[in-house]
């Protein structure tokens, strides 16, 4: 992380949230890049204005007013690059998560290889998927059109035979898409991106190539075995620049100040946890999940290898009402440390839906949010885990992988009255094995370092080694089977001072070590009862250095998978011990 | 700040888009006026095509099929009307299986698009058209009372307005609904038993406009076939003050219920409009605004949902709300004369 300064360029970071729209500056403070302000406007994509640029103006008008920089011109024009007198900046890259999902129809051959994972492609950027139609689909052909037609998709995703595998039957299924595109008046035809065997390319075009604009990327299954995402992912990332363009005004121009790199913010935020994954180089994955009115987004990377998930069915904004469909109110519910009625949440939930920029104003209300994040961050990151083997020297295929760290994003875990709700509400949702950090963007920067790094790589490491991210603490989470009651883990802590504190850690219990922020510490930890800290197998300990976070050094030792009491009167009386011990 | 705004207007004059959610036809012209339930566009929302395979129906080669294909693409056919061929002794044809259009010939195959009864897309409220859409539908003016809701079922009717909320609060029961509401515009308050939408689907009634209903009923109500607006949200919740002075005093009178879903995005909310004959032309109501101190405001979370106030204050920052949550907040004196302090992100302006 000691990357020197080439080129000191400034650079202003725009993301068009669902909620808000941000506009960051990050610039050179005494020889290293550091991000100097955000200002934040309501996002303006919907009526009455149905114009981004309106929201990002007002975004950029407050970001003059905190740092006294001159971003503008007379004509409300960003200035690029910075004048000698500093007004303007060099570089601005732009985010988008704006905007309502993508209709998205999926065409593939068979329904657990080559349709599952143009599925799992599709869930990688904001999208819905109205419908899969695979080679075993009853459906004919015809009603295969009408089915596409009726849907309207702003995508087809056309997936299918391994590489120098099938071609006949890949051919056939695009039948129904060039026909339906064929009946479509020209500009409401459906982008198409075939993303099958790559031999049939030439064959492709011939059949639907003229029938609408087409796409090509590499093939999502080149082989049975293998899922291979990524290519693909960038070219989605593309296409869904281009739809949002022509869908909402003001992107267009936002695009070209971004020198056509707008991203979607998902992509950039898997681009930040990607970069972290390689920069930590550990055994360990990095994890980033992202709780957004939108959607909620999730990305893991293991040695840059990256997998990543966005659910507009798991946001916490206009999508809230759909997503009793997913979960029972009572999964929500269990998470609540006051005795609200199921009804009353219901209500919240739905209420939330129509406004989804409205905040909770009562202890109850704030209650049900946190809860809801709970729930969605379990939903998305289990989502995400699917299908996905096993990790050697991993905890339990049902249990969250070693993560180290862990960012967090979003408004419900960034405007948390104070940091210990929103570590609690991470330990609860994501339930964390092993020794991990938790790390909140509390300015929401990691969409914006993910779309500078295409730009600026320099800034993008000197602004992560910055204190910028909150470190709410360091996390050791033991796993394995015990009474409650058992102790599980020897703990002795040296401070830098030399002091020690020994401790033994609980089955069922969860503490808090002391530990001021940024000040370091050696962890001798002795797991017993052959628990796992992920140091290296079932029973084995070791030495760790860790710096004090917000919350110091958490143990979270109440198990995995959390269990919670059935009894709702002693499942709060529980929750409310754990949010005195963490001063929630 | 800018600020979301929410109308319940006694007179105003409104403009609204009506469009077509895919292409098709408009079937008015520019000034001509129209009543809430006239269809004004119509398009084929549900399309059902048929595909003919000549070749194997006829038996003969791909070439053979095209070259006894009679039918040309966009020709309209009758059930029967012979589509290929003959060929062969016995002079076998290909009629068609039901009434439809031609969408594509070739390769020894013919691609049917069966006729079916277009989607219509009414007016929703009795005005003048003033502009048409191409392909899309049209804007329609018209002036009246208007009174903004957070929900509706996407249906729509008119109707006289009976009032059956004779307090801001009342629950709406299946009692209260008789023959005598048949074919009206039923206002009632909170509604939280099934049997109230199934009784007024049983009179039929036109519409049903709440306050508030029990969100455990929301599948219900988007099944029901006549067109309901909620107001004010979810959950027990009495009728804003504004809205329950200005709906119950233009009871008897003729309303359009335009239960559409509220879309952010195009701006279109469920409304209910009360046409009203006007003298003078009417200014249309602003579209933004800003928090400032002396406007009327609506607050549509707790502790004050579904509670009217006017600002008496913006307070500069954010402030720390008894949760602990920190926002920026404005100070509301409330119809009750309460003073107190609201999120900005939990208010609308009312005008």
């Amino acid at each position: 992380m000691s990357t020197a300064r080439v080129n000191a360029e400034s650079l202003l970071a725009i993301d068009v949230g669902g909620v808000n729209t941000r506009a960051m500056l990050f610039d050179d403070v005494e020889g290293r890049y550091r991000f100097l302000g955000v200002g934040v406007a309501p996002t303006t994509v919907g009526a009455p204005f149905k114009d981004a640029l309106e929201g990002i103006r007002r975004a950029i008008d407050r970001l003059q007013q905190i740092t006294g920089r001159i971003l503008v011109d007379e004509e409300e024009r960003i200035v690029i690059p910075s004048m000698p007198d500093g007004t303007g900046v060099d570089t601005v890259a732009a985010t988008i998560s704006a905007g309502p999902p993508l209709r998205v129809v999926v065409l593939g051959l068979l329904e657990d290889i080559s349709v599952e994972s143009a599925r799992r492609l599709a869930k990688t950027t904001y999208a819905r998927v109205l419908d899969c139609i695979g080679l075993n689909d009853l459906r004919d052909l015809e009603a295969r059109v009408d089915v596409i037609l009726r849907l309207r998709p702003d995508l087809v995703l056309v997936a299918g035979g391994t590489e120098g595998g099938a071609s006949h039957s890949v051919l056939k299924q695009l039948e129904a898409v060039g026909l339906a595109n064929y009946l479509m008046p020209g500009d409401q035809r459906a982008e198409v991106l075939f993303v099958g065997n790559q031999a049939l390319r030439e064959e492709v075009k011939a059949a639907i190539g003229h029938l609408g604009p087409l796409h090509f990327a590499p093939n999502v299954r080149p082989n049975l075995e293998t899922e291979q995402l990524d290519p693909a992912q960038v070219k989605l990332a593309e296409i869904a620049r281009s739809i949002r363009k022509r869908q909402i005004k003001g992107i267009e121009e936002l695009d070209s100040w971004a020198g056509g790199g707008l991203l979607p913010t998902v992509s950039a935020f898997s681009r930040v946890i990607r970069f972290l994954s390689k920069m930590y180089s550990s055994e360990k994955g990095v994890l980033g999940v992202d709780v957004g009115a939108t959607a909620a987004a999730v990305a893991m990377a293991f040695s840059g290898q990256l997998k990543q998930g966005v659910y507009p069915e798991f946001g916490l904004g206009r999508g809230l009402a759909e997503l009793l469909e997913y979960c029972p109110p009572e999964q929500i519910t269990r998470w609540l440390h006051l005795d609200i009625p199921q009804g009353y949440v219901q209500e919240y939930m739905y209420t939330k839906s129509l406004y989804p920029a409205s905040v909770p104003a009562t202890s109850e209300d704030l209650a049900i949010e946190q809860s809801l994040a709970r729930e969605v961050i379990r939903l998305a990151v289990n989502r995400t885990l699917e299908g996905m083997p096993a990790r050697e020297n991993g905890p339990a295929q049902d249990l969250l992988p070693w993560f180290e760290p862990i960012v967090a994003g979003g408004s419900v875990l960034t405007r948390a009255p104070n940091p210990a709700q929103s570590l609690l509400t991470l330990l609860d949702g994501l339930q964390p094995t092993g020794i991990t950090t938790l790390v909140l963007d509390q300015n929401h920067l990691a969409p914006a370092l993910g779309a500078a790094a295409a730009v600026n790589p320099v800034l993008v490491s000197q602004v992560l080694a910055s204190s910028t991210f909150l470190n709410l603490g360091t996390v050791i989470c033991p796993i394995g089977n015990a009474r409650p009651g058992t102790p599980v883990l020897r703990l002795r802590v040296t401070y830098e001072g030399g002091s020690e504190t020994s401790l033994e850690i609980k089955q069922g219990s969860l503490e808090m070590i002391h530990l001021p922020m940024g000040q370091r510490a050696q962890l001798q930890l002795q797991p017993l009862h052959r628990f796992d800290v992920g140091m290296g197998g079932f029973g084995r300990g070791g030495s760790v250095r860790v710096i004090g976070g917000a919350l110091g050094v958490v143990v979270d030792a109440r198990g995995r998978p959390l269990e919670l009491p059935p009894d709702p009167h002693r499942r709060r009386e529980l929750i409310n011990k754990w949010r005195w011990t963490l001063g929630c | 700040m800018s600020a979301p705004i929410r109308h319940i207007l006694p007179l105003t004059t409104i403009r609204r888009e009506r469009l077509l959610p895919v292409a098709g036809r408009v079937i008015v012209r520019k000034g001509q006026k129209v009543g809430a339930t006239d269809a004004v566009a119509e398009t084929r929302l549900t399309p059902e095509h048929l595909l003919l395979d000549v070749r194997r129906g006829l038996k003969v080669s791909q070439e053979k099929a095209d070259r006894v294909i009679q039918c040309k693409i966009g020709m309209k056919v009758a059930e029967g009307d012979i589509l290929a061929g003959p060929v062969g002794l016995t002079r076998r044809v290909i009629r068609a299986p039901k009434n439809g259009r031609v969408v594509l010939t070739g390769e020894g195959q013919i691609l049917l698009e069966i006729e079916n009864p277009p989607y219509e897309l009414r007016a929703g409220f009795p005005g003048t058209v003033i502009e048409l859409v191409d392909e899309r539908g049209v804007i329609i003016e018209a002036s009246g009372a208007l009174v903004q809701g957070v929900w509706g079922n996407g249906r729509i009717d008119f109707g006289l307005m009976y009032v059956l909320a004779h307090t801001p609060d009342e629950t709406l029961t299946a009692d209260k609904l008789d023959v005598s509401h048949r074919g009206s515009i039923v206002l009632g308050g909170y509604c939280d038993q099934l049997e109230v939408l199934k009784v007024a689907g049983e009179l039929p009634v036109r519409g049903l406009v709440l306050a508030s209903m029990n969100a455990a009923l929301l599948n219900a109500a988007l099944r029901a076939r006549y067109p309901i607006i909620v107001l004010d949200g979810f959950g027990h919740l009495p009728m804003n003050s504004a809205a329950f002075k200005l709906l119950t005093t233009n009871e008897r009178r003729e309303a359009a219920l335009i239960a559409e879903p509220w879309n952010p995005y195009t701006g279109v909310r469920p409304e209910v409009f009360i046409p009203l004959p006007v003298q003078d032309e009417l200014p249309f109501p602003p579209e933004t605004e800003e928090f400032t101190p002396g406007k009327q405001v609506y607050s549509f979370r707790a502790p004050y949902a579904g509670k009217i106030g006017v600002i008496t204050e913006v307070l500069a920052g954010t402030t720390v709300l008894p949760n602990g949550l920190a926002t920026q907040v404005a100070r509301v004196q409330l119809e009750n004369g309460e003073s107190v302090l609201i999120p900005l992100a939990n208010l609308e302006i009312l005008l």
